[in-house]
């Protein structure tokens, strides 16, 4: 028998270490040799981890245990794997496999099944057989052609046609080439690639090597976020391993192509996510854009061709040329073809990963995939693409998530980032946060982002602050229209989106912060106040919470906040068992 | 609150040997800069004004350039840190989820804000934009010499806690 322990980020971070380690103490001490204890990647469902697999002797899973804290593992141990009898009460419940099973997994086809650290298992699991096939069965063109029929769209922001960055770079002049991936996630509310890096490092590699042969590269280099220690650890695992096999290295399946692939880890600069800072990155400068053309296609690393596209582009990759073009261009619409890895965060239920066709309706994958609202409060919006995307309110829930259709709304699908919000999330905050993120990843080099970004946060922190005034909503849009048209780059073009998007539809909560000193999510700390009701018992604990004796009372009797020396820190509705405080 | 004297000793104690073989092998390998600084913040922990003066010796790259670059990118720190960098995510999924909240209660136990050292050169704080944990959210990865780990589902009191803990270690070793 073999027990399979989930270990992305996730499930260590949910304590599976602990959980592997009670595993192999309890194995030991029944002294039950034939059972094998094994780890995997992330499967998706990050709110079940630490998640347990465990398969009989036949390689037939017999049961999935979630939520498997250390304290669980001997329960399991002694019915499960002792006596044969499933252990019920920790199995994964009919739903959550429901999400399970309602996915098209094509990017996520291993993570959470094969060991990411055996390149045995990726093969075993039909790896490295799309490169083959490529390489000793197809042209480059040929393998260009099949990556146009599937419709492929990079996958990392803006969606540009796979095929025609590949083909623009294979007609690049010269022998020096270079192929690139994108893995500097950085995108605040994506984890998708993180995923891949974690649970299916190979499946990155053979994207990369059937990629490098179409366009005629020379070398491939991976620019991964040094925020992802655990990521870079199995890249470098699978790459040796990779070239051992001589997937890697010279005359690659009898080829007359020699193709290496090596790791460089980011410094941390959201900017690098735009090809060209990328690009200077790679080559040891400040991460700075330049303009465009020449594109990378034609001078890119050191002045040679050089194609980008990010993780989970190069992951379909095998999978199309294995399955054929036509087969990934079954799923999804007709300008936005194939499966969309997307990442549900904030507000949710069943936060995670999920991978379903392109075309679904917003309402599906929030409510479907991801269970709905937390503490099924009111879905006020959902954030898509990140600091360059946008909000959109829950009217537009049937919205389509392809390209076409949430561009309309003013957000972008981005690399896949779905940030729930609730009625609790104010979204004068939201524009606030997204404009702090942009004027700190401002790489300062033209002035409408530079001095856009700034000024708008100024406007946005004096509006949360409770000091906006009349005009500042107005002169917020002028501005926001400004630097998009204005910047240089793409983190310029789509900064103000936070902005423009909350503006559009959630404009009467700015006026209501400025004209009405109000926060209707309860969230600005300058506009809301904390008041006792006559659900006050007068325990006099909240009072003894206070930490600058704000609250007055005299015992058995109701309390009182002095609003001039309560600081709202929170600590007295928080500690309160008689629900007597309330945020007005 | 910073310091940088308690901390990893004073600059000139730095021992350049142990960067040797990292310049040897990138010194004039072009566009090495940024992988020759995160190793040599690997080693001290920092990038002392000496290093980076041995460095721009080593490779022939201008001083002001290596200033440059390593005041472009979060993950270089021109001031030493703690023996446990708390690493605090303000991701999006974070920020709805209270990551302020959390933080505030990290600013208030420990008596740093963020980019700060204890005095004890226990702890450093660091905003960081996302460590890719979002459905863990609010999460903080804490990174030492033996390690990184990630701890997620994070409260006002739960933050604390872990930090009591490691805290309580600590003092056990010095003992």
């Amino acid at each position: 028998m073999k027990v399979i322990i989930g270990q992305g980020s996730c499930g260590i971070a949910s304590g599976a270490k602990k959980t592997e380690d009670e595993f192999r103490r309890l194995l030991e001490e029944h002294n039950l040799t034939d059972v094998t204890v094994d780890k995997t990647g992330c499967i998706g469902t990050c709110y079940l981890e630490p998640i347990v697999d465990v398969y009989g002797e036949d390689g037939v899973l017999q049961a999935r245990y979630v939520k498997v804290q250390p304290e669980c593992a001997a329960a399991i141990v002694e019915e499960h794997l002792i006596n044969g009898k499933i252990k019920e009460e920790y199995v994964i419940s009919p739903e959550d496999e429901v999400i399970l099973a309602a996915q098209n997994r094509i990017v996520l086809r291993n993570c959470g099944i094969i060991n990411p650290e055996k390149i045995e298992e990726y093969i075993a699991a039909g790896g490295y057989e799309a490169a083959k096939k490529a390489l000793t069965e197809m042209t480059p063109e040929e393998v260009i052609e099949e990556i146009k029929v599937s419709g492929l769209r990079g996958r990392g922001g803006a969606g540009f046609p796979t095929w025609f960055k590949w083909n623009a770079a294979r007609q690049s002049e010269g022998k020096v080439k270079y192929i690139v991936c994108n893995a500097d996630e950085g995108d605040p509310g994506a984890f998708m690639d993180r995923s891949v890096l974690e649970g299916d490092p190979n499946s990155l590699l053979e994207g990369m090597i059937i990629g490098g042969y179409a366009m005629g590269a020379c070398e491939g280099i991976i620019y991964v976020r040094a925020e992802y220690p655990l990521a870079i650890a199995r890249l470098e695992i699978a790459l040796s391993q990779a070239r051992e096999r001589g997937f890697l290295g010279k005359k690659i399946f009898g080829a007359d192509w020699d193709f290496d692939i090596r790791i460089k880890a980011g410094a941390g600069a959201f900017v690098c996510g735009e090809e060209t800072a990328l690009i200077a990155s790679l080559e040891g400068q400040r991460g700075m854009p330049r303009l465009k053309p020449p594109f990378p296609a034609q001078k890119g690393y050191w002045q040679k061709p050089t194609n980008i596209n990010n993780v989970e582009t190069y992951a379909n990759v095998a999978w199309i040329i294995s399955n054929g073009g036509a087969a990934f261009a079954d799923y999804g619409t007709e300008k936005s073809r194939g499966t969309k890895v997307f990442a549900l965060a904030g507000k949710i239920k069943k936060g995670g990963l999920v991978e379903v066709p392109m075309g679904l309706a917003l309402k599906d994958v929030i409510y479907e995939t991801g269970g709905g609202i937390k503490n099924d409060k009111a879905c006020k919006a959902v954030q898509m693409g990140g600091p360059s995307g946008g909000c959109i309110p829950a009217e537009l829930f049937d919205t389509p998530v392809t390209y076409e259709d949430i561009n309309k709304t003013g957000a972008i699908v981005g690399s896949g980032g779905m940030i729930v919000m609730d009625e609790n999330t104010c979204m004068v905050d939201m524009a606030r946060y997204f404009l702090d993120f942009t004027r700190k990843e401002s790489c300062g080099k033209c002035n409408y982002c530079r001095i856009g970004t700034k000024r708008m946060l100024e406007i946005l922190e004096r509006i949360t602050e409770g000091n906006g005034r009349e005009g500042d909503i107005e002169l917020l849009e002028e501005l926001a229209l400004k630097v998009r048209e204005g910047a240089m780059c793409g983190l310029g073009q789509t900064a103000p989106n936070p902005v423009l998007t909350t503006l559009r539809y959630f404009r009467n909560e700015y006026e209501d912060h400025i004209y009405n000193h109000k926060c209707t999510a309860k969230s600005c700390k300058a506009l809301i106040s904390y008041e006792i009701t006559d659900k006050c018992v007068g325990c006099t604990l909240c009072a003894r919470q206070c930490p600058v004796d704000a609250i007055t009372g005299m015992a058995k009797a109701q309390h009182k906040i002095d609003p001039s020396v309560c600081i709202k820190c929170g600590k007295c509705a928080e500690s309160c068992r008689f629900g007597a405080i309330e945020v007005k | 609150m910073n310091t940088e004297k308690r901390n990893t000793g004073n600059d000139s104690a730095q021992d350049f040997r142990l960067l040797a073989p990292t310049l040897e092998k990138y010194a004039k390998v072009p566009g090495s800069l940024i992988t020759i600084l995160q190793q040599a913040q690997d080693i001290y922990g920092y990038l002392s004004q000496e290093a980076i003066l041995y460095i721009s010796e080593r490779t022939g790259i201008r001083p002001a350039q290596i200033y440059g670059v390593a005041t472009f990118y979060a993950q270089f720190r021109l001031k030493p840190v703690g023996k446990y960098l708390i690493m605090m995510c303000k991701g999006t999924a974070c920020h709805v989820n209270g990551a302020d909240r959390v933080e505030e209660a990290v600013v208030e136990h420990l008596g740093i804000q963020d980019g700060e050292t204890t005095e004890d050169g226990i702890f450093t704080l660091n905003n960081v934009a996302c460590l890719g944990c979002c459905s863990l959210a609010p999460v903080m990865m804490i990174k030492s010499t033996e390690g990184e780990e990630t701890y997620g589902n994070l409260t006002k009191d739960s933050v604390v806690k872990i930090l009591d803990e490691i805290r309580a270690r600590e003092s056990q070793e010095v003992q």
